[in-house]
């Protein structure tokens, strides 16, 4: 064990070196996380661990010393959470925001930990650092016992593939070392584990304050025989699955610097390829064999899990990024519907039927959630209804993509199994994903091939096909507008239809009220029917408020290139608030209209419609002149 | 390109690369085979080492970069740390070049054997190098001596690093900052988000699960990239050790002319150093840990000449590497100011 005041390397490890080396290089690498609840310790536990490994310079503490006098809350003690807290706002505030990455070694393995924050609202942090972990260290105040954010990481350390678990309870001096409280504290929580699939369920009792059984056993636990942290930590056999994984590798980068050299450039996610292998482009199902495997320092014979490298193939056949180069054997799925878990990172809520972009390590298709099927109550698992996640929620949804992708569940494979999901409008990434399984129904049902096509249809017509999409403020003017450009159209021998808000609502869409999920589901229904007809080769006039960007978006994306027009009526609110032809703002403003667009309800303004029709001051009239000239410019009509 | 033939696990051979300074620049087309190269090509397949799964990683970012941005480009300061990133783009898209240029930022008071350094790699490895200089801060005779080391990195580097990358329109930078330097950094993405003007939010930082990385970004945003996020001092060493990878030949003990001042010990590099009275030039035997501009960067003393020595002293240090930046000390989360205002 290491002591104190003892360097890192004796003179004699000094004077050899080269030995010295040899045996670093043959260390393992163990990745692990601490988590749980806000003032249990976490920071405190890596200082120490830092401390007491000697990973911490003479200048750094000194800095961490006169930090103390100032930030400090261990009162004439080091603070050694202010070790690992290295933002202002975190220093200022005593919390931990975002998650830390600290390396420290023993002679016997090499560690990276991430210290995760506590707080529920930072939860996203605490995924972050855990998706890369092997293990994770749950810290328990040993006062305070099993916590809702204990449950909730340890849930989170499940679904994001993590086996092994340290349960810290810490502050345990706190307590008088007392043995009943810290049995009290491992039986409950091994209760509330027990069906998370962990490998290995650990707990130790703790002081990282004052270093009980961190490094060393502790005098004041006599009572507790297992392995301090340290030792269990250098010793916990983490190679949970090793060769005998079918290869995945997903193609990340065409490298073709000339005409003569064409290579596949990737990580291998699992098994190992030997050159003279026979392999399989996942999504055509095209079979070749690898010729070389190309690296800087010279062709390798073999090559497996983890390596970086490139394939030259046999023969040349389409293989692009995205796709995934397999065991012939042992294929994954390639789908385009599939079931998996959810954590939702996003301030707006996952909702059912928006848009949004999903990627998997190389490949990303337009996706949306077909169906939630159930929340997960993270305090008994109880699978509850919902029909949205909020921020750090986690769930079950069916999702459904624009276009095929190569995968595996993820508790098969960690890498080819994983998925992000991107905000379209923000690109923040608002959710992680961990797949189960594909869902057949894709499977069997195919598109038929019609041999009178959208462009034969329009043909007939003399006329191209559109979607003219006018949102903006109720009151705004879009269905006067609509309705004079339609008559305007109409007269000129074009074939139209318009879908308006108010009309749809009492067909189509009538189970539909005014909450954020049934108005992305009007919307969805909305422009489904319109690119049909658009299909059927007529100039659609679709008159909806529309107000969220990312509804507008997915619309856009259903239909074929330059087909969409975004026509944004633009009137302030005070006036369609004036106008009131309906009377509606009148009532949404006493309040007895709920979630009313402009009122209680947002309107995302376009960013960059392509007609932006400013109505201030001029005639309906006039504004549908604005887009008949617009569309005729541009060979609509 | 060395081969594994005759590599065997035995095989290690970390030569003595290094006998004076001027060796230091070894033929980095040929490089002997180290441990690395050395596979066991039969049995079970071995599990990586340490520094593999580090250098694999690095290189995955550095494909996911060239394969997601339209305009990369890697920041080349010269260091260690630099040294270790050009030769894993060397590494990550053999047999073709690096898809993308190099950029230095030259604050005009680097060590002069950083520079000539620079140049003679760019010209053996045939990589595209681009010299970016903060024209205006040259005209207001911005320097650290009279200005300080705030003001000066401030418009030599911060400012300059941000006029390079508005000019060329780069929508990904490559740096070499990895998490184990500093308070600030052990927090940051490697895939980190900077908005229109270059500022890092620190407190809304986009969550990075597994080895997927957003790389979406808006019309004028960027990205900053860190492939050395997870490595240590002492990984690049060994690394450096190991693959044979030409450095700096400041990074090793020699006597060199040096004045002590404010603490730290200042190599006189040129004639623009001007002395106080009460200082004066001793013929010293120092080295550098770390490099930068020539006036804020403090050598140390010792013998260490060869890389084995380096490490060794390294490892009984009981001092950290940024110890011998000035920048650092200016205030308490200063790194983190800065890089709110865009620095790497």
């Amino acid at each position: 064990m290491l002591k104190l005041d003892e360097p890192v390397l004796s003179d004699a490890e000094a004077a050899d070196i080269r030995s010295y080396l040899e045996a670093q290089e043959n260390k393992t690498l163990l990745r692990f996380l601490t988590c749980g609840s806000v003032d249990d310790g976490k920071s405190t536990l890596i200082g120490r661990l830092l401390y007491d490994t000697k990973l911490i310079f003479e200048d750094q503490l000194a800095a961490l010393e006169q930090d103390s006098r100032k930030h400090g809350t261990a009162g004439d003690d080091i603070d050694f959470a202010l070790l690992v807290d290295g933002l202002e706002a975190e220093r200022q505030q005593g919390i931990t925001i975002d998650v830390a990455y600290r390396f420290f070694a023993t002679p016997k393995r090499k560690f990276i930990v991430a210290d995760t924050p506590g707080h529920e609202q930072y939860t996203r942090n605490m995924a972050t650092g855990a998706s890369t972990a092997d293990l994770a260290v749950v810290l328990v105040d040993a006062r305070q016992g099993i916590l809702d954010q204990t449950r909730r990481h340890s849930v989170i350390a499940s679904l994001l593939g993590i086996r092994h678990i340290v349960l810290a309870v810490n502050k345990i001096d706190l307590v008088d070392f007392d043995a009943e409280v810290f049995e009290g504290i491992a039986a409950d929580y091994k209760a509330f584990v027990k069906d998370l699939g962990f490998a290995s369920v650990l707990p130790i009792p703790m002081s990282a304050r004052h270093g009980d059984n961190v490094t060393r056993a502790s005098e004041n636990t006599p009572w507790y025989s297992g392995p301090s942290l340290i030792e269990h930590l250098e010793t916990v056999d983490i190679e949970s699955q090793p060769a005998a994984q079918p290869f995945r590798f997903p193609v990340q980068y065409v490298n073709r610097p000339n005409l003569d050299f064409r290579g596949f450039a990737g990580t291998i996610a699992s098994g190992e390829i030997a050159a003279g292998d026979e392999v399989v482009v996942a999504k055509s199902g095209k079979k070749t064999r690898v010729k070389r495997i190309v690296t800087y320092n010279g062709d390798i014979p073999r090559a497996s899990e983890g390596e970086a490298v490139t394939l030259v193939l046999e023969d040349e056949i389409e293989v692009s990024r995205g796709n995934m180069l397999v065991a012939p054997d042992a294929r994954p799925h390639v789908a385009d519907q599939f079931a998996a878990n959810v954590v939702w990172f996003g301030e707006h809520p996952l909702m059912p039927g928006r848009m949004y972009l999903l990627r998997t390590e190389t490949d990303q298709a337009n996706a949306t959630v077909s169906h939630l099927k159930h929340r997960v109550n993270i305090t008994n698992f109880a699978q509850e209804a919902a029909k949205s996640l909020d921020l750090n929620e986690v769930g079950v949804c069916n999702f459904s993509l624009q276009a095929p992708i190569a995968m595996d569940p993820f508790e098969d494979n960690r890498t080819t199994g994983s998925f992000i999901l991107i905000d379209r409008v923000t690109n923040a990434t608002v959710g992680a994903g961990m797949i189960l399984h594909p869902l057949r129904r894709a499977a069997n049902i195919h598109w038929q091939a019609l041999d009178v096509t959208k462009a034969s249809r329009a043909e007939l017509k003399h006329q191209k096909p559109a979607v003219l999409w006018f949102t903006g403020l109720s009151g705004s003017g879009k269905s006067t507008i609509a309705n004079l450009l339609e008559k305007k159209l109409h007269a000129a021998g074009r074939h139209t239809y318009i879908l308006d808000g108010d009309n749809v609502r009492h067909g189509l869409n009538r189970d539909l009220g005014f909450t954020e999920e049934d108005r992305v589901e009007n919307i969805r229904r909305v422009a489904e029917v319109a690119r049909l007809m658009a299909d059927a080769g007529l100039v659609v006039l679709v008159s909806f408020i529309s107000p969220f960007r990312a509804e507008r978006r997915m619309a856009r994306d259903l239909m074929a290139e330059g087909e969409f027009v975004e026509v944004f009526v633009d009137t302030p609110f005070e006036e369609c608030a004036r106008r009131d032809p309906k009377g509606l703002y009148a009532r949404a403003l006493k309040g007895e209209i709920k979630n009313f667009t402009g009122v209680d309800s947002p309107y995302e303004r376009p960013e960059r419609a392509d007609i932006h029709l400013a109505t201030s001051g001029r005639e309906p009239e006039d504004l549908a002149d604005e887009v008949e000239n617009w569309l005729r410019e541009r060979g609509y009509c | 390109m060395a081969q594994n033939a005759g590599c065997s696990s035995e095989t290690f051979r970390l030569g003595r690369l290094v006998g004076g300074a001027g060796v230091v620049l070894s033929d980095h087309a040929t490089p002997k085979p180290g441990v690395a190269v050395c596979r066991k090509v039969t049995g079970m397949p071995a599990s990586l080492t340490h520094l593999q799964r580090l250098e694999a990683e690095s290189i995955h970012i550095m494909r996911e970069v060239a394969a997601s941005f339209s305009r990369p480009v890697m920041l080349y300061s010269i260091g260690k740390d630099s040294s270790v990133l050009l030769h894993l783009a060397m590494k990550a898209f053999y047999p073709a070049k690096p898809p993308f240029p190099f950029l230095h930022v030259d604050t005009t008071w680097k060590f002069r054997e950083m520079i000539a350094f620079r140049d003679r790699m760019a010209a053996e490895l045939g990589f595209d190098l681009l010299v970016h200089i903060n024209e205006e801060g040259v005209r207001d005779g911005i320097n650290p001596f009279d200005n300080g080391s705030n003001v000066h990195t401030h418009i030599m580097k911060t400012v300059a690093l941000r006029q390079a990358l508005d000019k060329y329109g780069f929508d990904a930078a490559f740096g070499g900052a990895r998490r184990d330097e500093e308070k600030s950094r052990a927090k940051e993405r490697i895939f980190s988000f900077r908005n229109a003007s270059h500022a890092w939010d620190p407190k809304n930082q986009r969550p990075e699960m597994w080895k997927i990385y957003n790389t979406r970004i808006a019309e004028g945003e960027s990205i900053r990239v860190f492939p050395l996020s997870n490595w240590t001092e002492l990984d690049i060493w060994q690394y450096i050790l190991q693959e044979n990878i030409p450095i700096v030949p400041l990074y090793f003990a020699k006597k060199r002319p040096v004045v002590d001042r404010g603490g730290m010990t200042i190599l006189v590099d040129d004639e623009r150093m001007k002395l106080q009275p009460d200082e004066k030039v001793e013929e010293r035997t120092v080295r550098f840990r770390t490099l930068g501009c020539y006036p804020l960067t403090g050598a140390i003393e010792s013998d260490a000449q060869t890389l084995e020595e380096i490490v060794a002293e390294m490892l009984t240090a009981r001092t950290s590497e940024r110890q011998g930046r000035l920048i650092d000390r200016d205030e308490a989360g200063s790194m983190e100011k800065k890089k709110r205002e865009g620095y790497f």
